[in-house]
């Protein structure tokens, strides 16, 4: 083993064609990854789950200088209850968050979304903060996030922020993180009594495909289960995931009766903006996204105790 | 070209290796320590058939890095049977052609394990989700589901 | 041969019993080893640089950079691999397709391969090749390729098959036509004509395990070549053929292979890695990648299908024609012509005509794929007859039961049948209870029938008796889904001895004589046939054996199960002797006992099965859910009747993922835009439901016990019982496959507009 600084555990190196080196490194702290991927003058990549990452690698899509390991460090491998809600670990696996079962019970389209990423053995390993970084407009978990309302908890050079997550991708690959930048924690706040989340998504199979179309929907009810708040997410429908905002509007202040799912369906395939592409045509994605938005709502609407 | 060197447990054998950063788990075991019992079958994750249990974890081999088993638990198919008793999921495999070429077998008995650790009395359609990573070309899946509800019987029993 | 095949009505004992398979306790521990789990002594990593382009001309290949990168032993181009095939045009296409020459004919047609010491070293070397292209137009669509203003893929193509010969070159390598009867006059008679157009897109067989080889030629000209394959004796013809080796210098040796369903027929990168080896001086081990097996190994072929049936109102076809235009990859086959043979052959028909066209495409070579052409044509021919029956109000079962062929019945493509299951299995689907089984909201039922004609060909076995009496079995057959299991039982059948007594191996090429290999589901049945020939000359000698003991004439001991038995009352104090008895004593009776077999297996009975399968669509998604299948197919005698379910319940759960989800999908670039697990969709275990199975058995009168292939025919019928349910389930005629939810959505949004 060789040992370049005191508190990186594993340290390894291959030479790689123009005479660089390829690095391996697993920091035990936040700011010595963060300093790591600041300091890096070639391509650095963040290892958690590495079903994304590694599969870039196999293709040759990337062929990182530095890989730097992340479940070394302290709390990214824990989900940690507090009194305004959860902060879910960076380097969480998607299958741990199934076994939670305060944010099982508080959030579970959150839950249930990320439970559909890839396979069961893609779940051992998957995190849902790799996913929105991934930043595919086909992410599982990241429609169910934004319809929660999640956070992001960002680690850099200059400190730490936090952000809404739909700020997080920018476009397919692309996200806002600056150099340096690595999400340490994604937030949940409480629900709010009276609500409820839900994550539909339509793959030709069953299992193991990537989402053609998607919708996570957050409904909050009053004591007569009229909408007092939501939010609507699309996925696989643009460059990024929508946030509906203009579904959410038509919601509130109404019951989910059968005049405001059609609305819901409506405003839903008239927001998107998608492509054809080896998955779906246009038509289908716009067409089942109001589909989906409309289940999605439905079972919202039962969570929050709604009718 | 310096490796990083491992320690690792597989199947409850100590071992030590040298691997490369980018060099994943399943090229490390079946290249290096010579476990060719976890198959590659795409290499992205997609099929199943390099499938392990990293401590207690089920995941594909092919998307583990060699250097992350570090200090960690690896149990491969390999380790399944004890000395010369087949683990009751090899048994009812064999019973119920649960298999025709066997290139996706490995990875199932070892999916099909950590299922039952998980859920000792799943449903079928329990299974068939359980199940939904490791592709098979040749069954049609229905002896597989058949061999895994038998083998939950006798290890129900057990 | 003095052999006699014919049908013999025997009694079994063994065959048609359920035993472990022999080579299970290996695949169940991890033990068993597969083309990538074998290595060799100073072996080096192969790796093939693949086109980028659909179709491009290649200028200039510069290798020196990857030559001179540390650990590179060896970078090779078509260069390194003269042509040798002497005027064999079939073996020229093989030997273009491992290396393009001069041209790339696809995405993923390889161009220059590397050794090097490891995998990364040999991934970096691919990158330093420096090649030059002049981009070609493409054309991948099997309809577009066709006209006349399609880009040529060889301009040296003119059509065979026509009246006048051509003048210009053409993408249409051949026409071929079959039928007899006048079905201009048939239309005439008929009360409906159903005429429709269907298209299906190309698949992949999908086995899990990809290529994979270790090759080593020694500077003696003596080559070793390990590789999961379903014929290494063609491997070995092949190879040693582009190589310019001795075949019977270069040893082949199959390992356990991953599947293959057709795809592991042909050669792709073992003369390359023999190739590598030869100029590296060292073993290589090549194996795909899964992005290489889907870009460059063999799909089947992509089809455009038009069908056209009469009937009067009584139910009786009174003509059927079909024109059917499959792709082939850029190499001339003869796929659309398996496709017009298969298409009618379900039916007694007096008017039929089909023609085939073969289409170039910039794509993979088409390879064989489980009864290859003929799901397609099931699928048109069957979906019109479920029109037409629909259309005369007649049960669709009733109506394929009218004009079901029978013993006697002149085929579609020319023979007479002799006894045949098309009716049996008809009758058995009209009984089954899945047809009488209620239905739900948003389903429908389908069913539908398939023919496939099973090989034989060339077959050699060794039957190898030890001195304590067990006996070893070596095949040349390579054992795709238990064949080792139903060989050892027939053996033991035939020796009358115990399952438990017998081990099968697939023997290497330097080990047996000639087979052809495990395609056309004839594995069993001509392995069968040369093992109970083998195992009867086998029971000469030890009846031989026996007399000498006896000191009687051999004429006078007969063989009844397991001993050798002194007939007549003269040798009443005789006790039998066994096979083990003999055996032991077989070193001072005249040595070894062994028996041999080599013989061409001709006969193979012709194969048809009937599927019912339900299906729920939702009709807001176009999602389409099996939610129950039955698969009835005849198989002679069921010698394993398990390997034999498994063999319905696979080919049926093929047939459903080509129905529902797999595709080729190209770009406008002609690059192939799924290729991974990911996206070509094969199903998973909660796609499907169990699959029902019935296995009706009317013997082969070809062989003595009765055998037919089973393997194949199980794939015919799904896409056109599956594209009859949701056509039922969703209230409009579902003509393209792969039915994703996209077209089906589609269909029923249009349905509903107009």
């Amino acid at each position: 083993m060789v040992i370049v600084r005191r508190q990186f555990i594993t340290v390894g190196e291959t030479v790689m064609t123009k005479g660089e080196t390829m690095r391996y490194i697993r920091p035990l702290s936040i700011e010595d990854a963060v300093g790591l991927l600041a300091g890096s003058s070639g391509t650095a990549a963040i290892l958690a789950g590495g079903s994304d990452l590694l599969v870039r690698m196999k293709g040759g899509f990337v062929e990182p200088d530095l890989i730097v390991d992340i479940k070394a460090i302290e709390g990214l491998s824990e989900i940690r209850q507090t009194p305004d809600g959860f902060s879910i670990g960076a380097a969480v696996p998607c299958a741990v968050l199934g076994e939670n079962a305060a944010l099982k019970k508080a959030w579970p389209g959150v839950v249930e979304a990320a439970k559909l990423i890839g396979s069961k053995q893609v779940q051992g390993r998957c995190t849902i903060t790799g996913n929105l970084c991934n930043a595919s407009p086909a992410a599982d978990s990241v429609p169910a996030l934004v319809a929660a309302g999640a956070k992001a908890v960002i680690a850099g050079p200059s400190g730490k922020r936090t952000i809404p997550v739909e700020a997080v991708p920018i476009g397919p690959g692309k996200t806002s993180l600056a150099k340096g930048e690595i999400i340490e924690a994604i937030l949940l706040d409480n629900q709010a009594p009276r609500s409820g989340d839900a994550y539909l998504r339509f793959i030709p199979r069953t299992e193991m495909d990537i989402a053609v179309v998607s919708a996570g929907v957050n409904l909050t009810l009053d004591e007569h289960g009229v909408i007092t708040a939501a939010r609507v997410a699309l996925g696989a429908v643009a460059v990024t995931v929508l946030l509906v905002e203009e579904a959410a509007e038509a919601l509130i202040g109404r019951k989910l009766d059968e005049a405001a799912l059609e609305r819901l369906a409506k405003i839903c395939s008239g927001a998107c903006r998608p492509i054809d592409d080896k998955r779906g045509t246009i038509e289908f994605r716009r067409k089942v996204a109001g589909v989906l938005a409309t289940r999605a709502a439905t079972t919202a609407n039962a969570r929050a105790g709604g009718k | 070209m310096a490796g990083i060197a491992v320690s690792t447990t597989i199947n409850g054998d100590a071992f030590e290796y040298l691997c490369q950063p980018d060099e994943t788990l399943l090229d490390v075991l079946r290249d290096r320590l010579g476990l060719t019992g976890a198959k590659e079958g795409c290499g992205t994750g997609d099929c199943g058939a390099c499938s392990i249990i990293l401590d207690d974890r089920l995941v594909c081999s092919c998307l583990v890095l060699g250097a992350e088993a570090e200090g960690r638990q690896v149990e491969t198919v390999e380790g399944m049977a004890h000395g010369d008793q087949l683990h009751p999921l090899q048994q009812k495999f064999l019973e119920h052609a649960a298999l025709q070429c066997g290139i996706c077998t490995p990875g199932f008995l070892i999916a099909a394990k950590d299922l039952l650790a998980k859920n000792p009395d799943p449903t079928e359609e329990e299974i068939r989700f359980g199940l939904a990573g490791n592709l098979c070309r040749c069954t049609g899946y229905d002896k597989i589901v058949r061999a895994v509800q038998d083998a939950a019987n006798v290890m129900k029993g057990a | 041969m003095n052999f006699d095949p014919r049908f013999s009505g025997r009694k079994f004992s063994s065959v048609g019993t359920r035993p472990l398979r022999p080579d299970g306790i290996d695949k169940v521990t991890g033990r068993a080893r597969y083309g990538a789990d074998f290595n060799m002594a100073g072996q080096l990593v192969g790796r093939v640089l693949r086109s980028p382009h659909a179709h491009a001309k290649i200028l200039k290949i510069d290798t020196s950079k990857a030559e001179k990168l540390a650990g590179v032993k060896a970078v090779i181009t078509a260069a390194d691999l003269p042509d040798l095939t002497d005027g064999d045009a079939g073996m020229y296409d093989v030997l273009d397709n491992c290396m393009a020459r001069g041209k790339a004919l696809y995405d993923g047609h390889a161009v220059a391969a590397v050794a090097a010491v490891d995998a990364s070293t040999a991934r970096q070397a691919l990158k330093l090749i420096e090649i030059e292209y002049e981009i070609l137009p493409h054309v991948t669509d099997v309809d577009e390729a066709m006209k006349h203003t399609a880009p040529l893929i060889n301009d040296a193509i003119f059509t065979e098959g026509l009246e006048e010969k051509p003048a210009k070159p053409s993408n249409v390598t051949k026409r071929s036509q079959f039928g007899h009867g006048d079905v201009h006059q048939g239309f005439g008679h008929a009360d409906v004509i159903v005429e429709r157009s269907f298209k299906t897109e190309q698949t992949h067989q999908g086995y899990i395990e990809p290529h994979a080889c270790v090759a080593n030629v020694n500077l003696d000209g003596t080559a070793d070549l390990w590789v999961c394959t379903q014929g290494h004796f063609v491997y070995r013809q092949h190879c040693a053929q582009l190589l310019g080796l001795e075949a019977s210098k270069l040893r082949v040796t199959s390992s356990e292979i991953g599947g293959g369903f057709g795809g592991k027929t042909h050669v792709w990168a073992e003369p390359v890695a023999l190739a590598l080896s030869r100029k590296a001086g060292r073993p290589v081990k090549l194996v795909m990648t899964r992005d290489e097996v889907f870009r460059a190994s063999g799909p089947t072929s992509a089809t455009s299908i038009d069908v056209k049936i009469g009937a009067r109102k009584d139910g009786t076809i009174t003509a059927a024609e079909a024109t059917l235009r499959y792709s082939s990859g850029p190499y001339a086959g003869t796929w659309a012509e398996i496709g017009a043979m298969t298409a009618f052959a379900c039916y007694k028909l007096d008017n039929v005509k089909t023609v085939g066209f073969e289409v170039l495409v910039n794509r993979p070579k088409t390879a064989a794929y489980r009864a290859p052409s003929a799901p397609m044509a099931a699928f048109a021919v069957e979906s019109a007859v479920d029109e037409l029956a629909k259309e005369l109000g007649i049960d669709p079962v009733e109506f394929r039961i009218k004009n079901a062929a029978q013993e006697g019945t002149r085929s579609s493509y020319g023979p007479v049948y002799g006894p045949i299951g098309i009716g049996p299995t008809l009758e058995a689907a009209k009984h089954h209870p899945h047809m009488k089984a209620p239905l739900g909201k948003n389903q429908g039922r389908g069913m539908a029938c398939g023919f496939w004609f099973n090989f034989g060909g060339q077959t050699c076995v060794d039957l190898n008796i030890g001195m304590d009496g067990s006996v070893s079995l070596a095949v040349g057959t390579v054992d795709v889904g238990g064949s080792r299991a139903s060989l050892s039982l027939v053996a033991a059948e035939e020796l009358g001895i115990d399952y438990a007594q017998l081990k099968a191996v697939v023997a290497d090429t330097s080990s047996l004589g000639y087979n052809d290999m495990t395609d056309g589901s004839r594995g069993t049945f001509s392995s069968s046939m040369a093992t109970i020939s083998a195992a009867r000359n086998a029971i000469k000698i030890l009846r031989d054996r026996a007399a000498q003991t006896w000191d009687i004439p051999v004429d006078d001991v007969v063989w009844e199960n397991g001993h050798a038995i002194a007939k007549g009352e003269k040798y009443g104090n005789l006790a039998a002797l066994s096979l083990k008895e003999i055996a032991a004593k077989s070193g001072t009776t005249g040595g070894p006992i062994a028996g041999h077999s080599e013989l061409v297996a001709d006969g193979a009975g012709v194969s048809f099965a009937t599927h019912i399968c339900d299906i729920e669509v939702d009709p807001e998604t176009g999602a389409a859910r099996v939610i129950r299948y039955t698969v009835i197919q005849d198989a002679g005698k069921a010698v394993h009747p398990t390997y034999v379910e498994g063999q319905y319940q696979g080919g049926a759960a093929q047939g459903i993922g080509w129905a529902l989800n797999e595709e080729y999908i190209y770009g406008k670039d002609g690059r192939l835009q799924n290729a991974g697990f990911l996206d070509y969709r094969i199903p998973v275990c909660s796609d499907l439901p169990m699959i029902d199975t019935q296995i009706l058995e009317i013997p082969n009168p070809n062989h003595p016990y009765g055998v037919r292939g089973v393997g194949e025919t199980s794939i015919v019928p799904p896409l056109a019982a599956i594209a009859n349910a949701v056509s039922n389930a969703a209230g409009v005629r579902m003509t393209h496959i792969p039915m994703s939810p996209p077209r089906v959505l589609a269909a029923i949004e249009a349905e509903r507009g107009g």
